[in-house]
């Protein structure tokens, strides 16, 4: 009956985003009046989970699950959900999550309901908030299925810590071949830097910056934050800054704690993809760009005088709060 | 190769959102509807092969006459036979179902979504299509390439990118970069005449169990009014973004 929830660790440290389903599942069992089972795989010590609500952890250990494999992966925390009798399984939103979701709700028969930010209401019927439209609008989905899924969308929830602690249970789920007919060639992942997905502060130019060669400030900027650098549209479709940077509707969705919009003026697509982060800041020399409207601070004002300034002022108070 | 591209009719991504009937239903008023875009990057790939590999590129779509347009722009851009599932698109689920049906007698090598639609956004079509189908798949694809039944694709990681070998069939759950912005297409005369010869079947759903519901809608509160701060005076940014937001 436990609620079942998929931990992402890598390289042995667990997500973030995956504290946070953690957290969101303690508490739809305790709605139920049930506990939380989490999975994981590859991950040595899991006392961490205890501390976010997992109650228990069945914990695969398989050298040939070692690079994620989203079929393979789906079919161990099946396994996993029938063992337990689990009728509630909460991902998160994660690349990875939002792939093998799908084939999981098949493989389970449930119902999905994706980039959820509530909580249900109730356990029935089982309505959860959603975002659709990108994030220009919430629906509000019931999930008619015995067994539900359900994929809590980046900071909407946050964490919550809780008093317990997670007992491990070792976990070896049957595998077939077939679970293992994509299979990984290579791997190309910038390290140490910070991504899009995980960052808690994004840093974005636009157009205003003027050209590729311009990035630099921004970068800078980013680095001071610890925030990962994105763009607007337009900059990705003129090949300034890669495709992986490009955030708004057709690109990456953006649901940090503050997102930075240095040149951008704020077109209707831009704003839609990164309206769930918390605090919007604008820097750009047209009071009358649209974003200033979708803005919660604003300086009006050139980005080329500005973003270095306001860097040496972060440094300084980072410094000083350090 | 046998190439299946599905299609949803979405709002253009400049559409103003709003709902009717006590918030229930989305408001097509004034709407001007287009290819899903993520959708568009995979038919346009998919001209891609036809073009140097050789394919047939089948276009599909689950909806009421009324996404016809749709799918005759995407025969206008270049795509072989349409494909109308008769019925109105209701939760992810069933629109994979109502693929599936079409899908199994179609003998197709390629199966192309897009990762998501941008109208309700639930992401699930492409995965739950290639389990339906017990075909490979491959989520947030950015590129494509396959030779004889072999395929390599290139999928979108958070933070970076991952090469992956399957064999066909496979469905992709594509995006941006499966071609660049710049090669997409927009129809011209020829392809629009050519597109009014082209077949469009209309076929008859199959009946499938609702799993999800979207009950009502909502619009998020409108914004409270931008706090401007002076170019002059950063040090207040910061102060604001540290103790009145607590952000930093």
């Amino acid at each position: 009956m436990s609620v079942l929830v998929y931990i992402e660790s890598e390289e042995g440290k667990f997500k973030k985003a995956s504290l946070e389903v953690a957290s969101y599942a303690k508490e739809v069992a305790q709605m139920l009046g049930t506990s939380v089972t989490g999975i994981t795989f590859n991950a040595d010590d899991v006392s961490e989970l205890g501390t976010y609500g997992v109650d228990k952890v069945l914990k695969v250990n398989n050298s040939k699950l070692k690079d994620f494999n989203a079929e393979a992966y789906a079919d161990a925390i099946k396994q996993a959900a029938e063992k337990e009798g689990t009728k509630v399984v909460v991902v998160s939103q994660s690349a990875n999550s939002k792939y093998l979701a799908p084939l999981l709700a098949v493989h389970l028969n449930a119902g999905y309901a994706s980039n959820v930010v509530s909580l249900p209401e109730s356990g029935s019927p089982f309505v959860v908030k959603r975002t659709a439209f990108t994030n220009k609008a919430f629906s509000f989905t019931k999930i008619d299925t015995d067994v539900k899924i359900v994929g809590v969308s980046k900071n909407a929830f946050g964490l919550k810590e809780s008093q317990g602690s997670a007992t491990a249970e070792d976990f070896s789920p049957n595998l077939s071949e077939e679970d293992f007919s994509v299979n990984v060639i290579s791997v190309d992942k910038a390290k140490d830097k910070v991504t899009i997905a995980d960052a808690e502060i994004v840093v974005s130019g636009g157009r205003g910056l003027k050209g590729p060669e311009n990035w630099g400030m921004i970068e800078d900027l980013a680095e001071t934050l610890g925030a990962a650098t994105a763009c607007s549209k337009p900059v990705s479709d003129m090949g300034w800054r890669p495709h992986s940077e490009h955030v708004g509707q057709t690109g990456k969705p953006v649901a940090s704690n503050l997102y930075i919009a240095i040149g951008i003026s704020g077109a209707i697509q831009h704003l839609a993809g990164i309206n769930s982060s918390k605090v919007k800041v604008v820097i750009n020399n047209d009071p009358e760009a649209p974003f200033f409207k979708a803005a919660d601070y604003g300086v009006v004002g050139d980005a080329f005088e500005i973003v270095p300034k306001l860097n040496e002022k972060l440094k300084e108070f980072k410094a000083k709060n350090a | 190769m046998k190439i299946l591209v599905c299609i949803s009719h979405v709002p253009d991504t400049t559409s103003k959102i709003n709902f009717t009937d006590n918030n229930t239903q989305f408001d097509t008023n004034g709407v001007q509807f287009v290819i899903n875009p993520n959708d568009e990057f995979g038919l346009t790939r998919a001209m891609w092969f036809k073009e140097k590999q050789g394919a047939t590129v089948d276009v599909i779509n689950v909806g009421g006459a009324e996404t016809e347009p749709t799918l005759r722009k995407a025969l206008a851009i270049g795509a072989d036979n349409a494909i109308r599932v008769n019925t109105p698109a209701t939760d992810g689920f069933q629109v994979a179902k109502q693929l599936a049906n079409v899908a199994k007698e179609g003998g197709y090598d390629l199966i192309i979504a897009g990762r998501e639609s941008i109208d309700y956004n639930g992401g699930m079509v492409p995965g739950m299509l290639a389990a339906l189908l017990k075909a490979n798949f491959v989520n947030t694809c950015i590129g494509i390439e396959v030779e004889g039944t072999e395929a390599k694709a290139v999928r979108e990681i958070d933070g970076g990118k991952e090469t992956v070998s399957a064999k066909l069939p496979l469905v992709i759950g594509g995006q941006k970069g499966l071609v660049e912005e710049s090669d997409l297409r927009i129809p011209n005369m020829r392809g629009i005449m050519m597109a009014r010869k082209k077949p469009l079947n209309v076929v008859e759903p199959v009946e499938v169990t609702v799993q999800t519901e979207a009950e009502k809608f909502e619009k998020p509160a409108p914004k409270g009014a931008v706090k401007l701060v002076d170019p002059d005076n950063l040090d207040e940014l910061i102060q604001l973004l540290h103790t009145e937001a607590k952000v930093i």
